[in-house]
């Protein structure tokens, strides 16, 4: 099967092509068409996890096919080629996994839609360019699909591209993503003008015996903007809240599940780098830390379900770029896989929410738990993951993050930084219990809405969030520290690192979930808290929440004012200065011959007497020094 | 006693004449007349020199004849472009003739 991993990016590329070119009037036609190419490489990578976990393949043993694609002779060789180790064959499975079950879903959610057809283009074009950037075995090609993928982001946020909201969103995005992949691009040009070489394992091999620490961080930061983007952490997270104009698929698809995660892998695959610049490791932690209780605190107060789980995801982002950051990528890859499947669930669920009742106010719904079972009960379950309750998945991954933040301290040789990391990780805890649990007392209970509708969706919807439900309940248990030959022993940088099992801070997570749980059912289940009470008693702090830290006005203040000025600036120089100097020679030779055409009179005699009076001339200067002075 | 100078200066009358001509009339075939004088006063010149600075030799006196034969020529075509003048234009006056002014 691990042979076969190269047709995995390429079958959806092929449905790609055909739904565009063949079946675009066929509706159910392109959606089969796409559902069974990725259905094809979902078996594959299926085969190909079994493969990797059952054999010799290992994180230091991996396989890598690959062929020569661009080759300058003598300065420039760039390879076309797959790696498959543990670490691309979890994505692997996760991808193909979460697209195939999105795809289904989409049959029933996209209904009626114009652009069907299309939209399943593009699902699988993004499954292309996604997987392809998984199995990448080098930088240049990474970089490829790291682009493509941006682009089918591009293109499915505005797929309700008459929305003006929608278009304005996907340009956000695409733009925001340039400024990363504007470092992303400088950081591996610098790679190769220092080793020669794009491949992730040839340059594995040379990196750490370099020596100027300096040069490297900064190489490292550079490459980090990339994942800061596409991962959005601060300070270029504010595509994601907005890429949720989007069809509610694409933002479990790519917004929560896999897109986003791609910085996190790219972190993971980098890892060697990253390590080899301890400066640059400590500003991904302390970023990614950040954007986690940044993210979390917007989420508290947001009324939109989808924006409340676009900053959860930003949250849970920030969780794995901290575990990476804090060196254990084990970590972070874990959470990504369990996170993948409850947040996708939730999405779909929201989605489920959203296609019932038409709205996306939380405070406009309302008791739907009564007509909406399965959405209900499947959304619950993937709160509960989310907040980490035992023993559900997201208990299992925040707990090796929250073990990795202790051990920070260790980690780095500054001890201040474990207590530091471990607060943050703690606080964070708490309030993705809060707002989950605040989403479902609001959504789900809590009083009828007068003339709702709202009834449960069709199996082909509720179905998958089933199946990932199950997910969000057990695949946590292939990491935990009571698991023997677990996620530990497939995916680790230098030697796994067996977690052992620290109670202390299983229940710290636990009684700081319950407590946010317990505090959102105080103030929106039983109402013993006035909800309004509080917003007004700290209303500046709601105000400022609310509106996200004011950081996309003061980016739009920044580009009104900054920007532009210096844009002004730049065409008034361009203008006056540059085009003036070109412009002022063209002028005055023009002025000069103004003036001088008035010598051509065009009377020939007037010719003949000037021509007389310069041989006069010339003839005296001739003359002068021949025969001195007559 | 007739000596080189007074040929000079006959020459210099004789191109000063004949430049003011060429310059100050109006005539385009008074014009041509006055460039012939011009060509005449030197050929005096050259005849002057060959007879008092080198009388053995005919230098002078041949290259006289070069330049009547080139005058010749020139007042040949002169002539037809005032004639072909006159015809489109009905003017030979030469303060007509400035087209190719800007």
């Amino acid at each position: 099967m691990i042979n076969l991993a190269w047709l995995v990016p390429v079958l959806p590329a092929i449905a790609f092509v055909i739904i565009i070119f063949l079946t675009r009037r066929l509706q159910m036609v392109s959606a089969l068409t796409s559902i069974l190419a990725m259905a094809g490489s979902f078996i594959i990578s299926l085969g190909i996890v079994f493969e990797v976990l059952a054999g010799p393949v290992t994180m230091d043993n991996p396989v890598e096919l690959s062929a020569r694609w661009l080759e300058v002779p003598g300065s420039v060789f760039i390879q076309a080629g797959v790696l498959i180790d543990p670490l691309s064959a979890v994505m692997l499975f996760v991808v193909t996994f979460i697209a195939l079950l999105v795809m289904i879903y989409s049959i029933g959610y996209m209904k009626g839609e114009p652009g069907y057809s299309t939209f399943f283009a593009y699902l699988s074009l993004f499954s292309c360019s996604m997987l392809g950037l998984v199995v990448s075995n080098n930088y240049f090609q990474i970089f490829m699909f790291w682009e493509l993928v941006g682009l089918c982001s591009y293109l499915l946020i505005g797929f309700y591209y008459h929305k003006d909201s929608a278009s304005q969103a996907n340009k956000k995005a695409f733009i925001t993503n340039r400024y990363g992949d504007f470092g992303f691009m400088l950081g591996m040009f610098f790679l190769f003008l220092l080793f020669g070489t794009f491949n992730f394992r040839e340059l594995a091999a040379v990196i750490p015996s370099y020596t100027n620490e300096a040069l490297l961080t900064v190489v490292a930061l550079l490459i980090f903007v990339g994942p800061i983007a596409k991962s959005a952490q601060f300070p270029l997270h504010v595509w994601l809240p907005d890429a949720m104009e989007g069809p509610t698929p694409v933002s479990a698809l790519i917004h929560a599940a896999t897109m986003v995660a791609a910085g996190v892998y790219l972190l993971a695959r980098g890892f060697v780098l990253f390590e080899s610049a301890t400066t640059a490791l400590i500003i991904i932690a302390l970023i990614g830390g950040f954007s986690s209780i940044f993210a979390a605190s917007i989420g508290l107060v947001q009324r939109d379900i989808k924006r409340i789980l676009a900053f959860s995801t930003m949250s849970q982002l920030g969780y794995m770029v901290m575990a990476i950051g804090l060196g254990s990528i084990t970590a972070g890859m874990f959470h990504l896989t369990t996170h993948a499947f409850f947040k996708a669930l939730l999405f779909l669920g929201a989605g489920s929410v959203i296609h019932a009742v038409h709205t996306q106010d939380i405070f406009e719904m309302g008791g739907l738990s009564k007509k909406m079972k399965v959405t209900t009960w499947t959304f619950i379950i993937g709160s509960l993951a989310l907040a980490g309750i035992f023993p559900l998945a997201g208990f299992w991954s925040k707990d090796e993050i929250l073990l990795t933040a202790a051990n920070a301290g260790e980690y780095f040789g500054i001890p201040i930084l474990g207590p530091i990391f471990l607060i943050l990780g703690l606080s964070v805890a708490f309030m993705t219990a809060f707002y989950m649990f605040r989403l479902i007392f609001v959504t789900f209970f809590g009083e009828e809405q007068p003339g709702s509708h709202a009834h449960e969706s069709p199996a082909v919807m509720t179905v998958p969030l089933i199946i990932l439900s199950v997910f969000a309940i057990f695949s946590g248990f292939i990491g935990t520290p009571f698991t023997p030959n677990g996620f530990a022993e497939w995916v680790y940088y230098g030697e796994p690192h067996h977690p052992h099992p620290n109670y202390g801070i299983m229940i710290m997570s636990t009684v700081v979930a319950l407590a946010g749980i317990w505090l959102a059912w105080l103030i929106y289940g039983k109402r013993a808290i006035s909800a309004e009470m509080l917003a007004n008693r700290f209303s500046t702090i709601h105000r400022i929440l609310y509106n996200k830290y004011y950081i996309d006005e003061i980016y739009l203040w920044l580009f009104d004012r900054v920007m532009l000025g210096i844009a002004d600036a730049c065409r008034w120089c361009d203008r006056k200065i540059v085009d003036g100097i070109a412009d002022g020679f063209g002028d005055g030779i023009r002025a000069m011959g103004a003036r001088m055409r008035f010598i051509q009179t065009g009377n020939m005699q007037n010719y003949a007497l000037v021509i007389f009076v310069a041989v006069v001339i010339i003839a005296l200067v001739l003359a002068v020094p021949v025969l001195g002075g007559i | 006693m007739i000596t080189l100078n007074h040929y000079l200066i006959l020459a210099a009358i004789l191109f000063c004449i004949g430049f003011y001509g060429a310059i100050a009339k109006k005539n385009a075939v008074a014009v041509l007349m006055g460039i012939e004088l011009m060509l005449n006063s030197v050929n005096i010149n050259l005849v002057a020199f060959n007879r008092f600075l080198s009388p053995g030799e005919m230098t002078g006196q041949i290259f006289a004849i070069m330049v009547i034969v080139v005058a010749a020529a020139e007042v040949a075509v002169g002539l037809a472009l005032v004639l072909n003048i006159y015809r489109q234009r009905l003017t030979t006056d030469v303060n007509d003739l400035d087209w190719l002014k800007w």
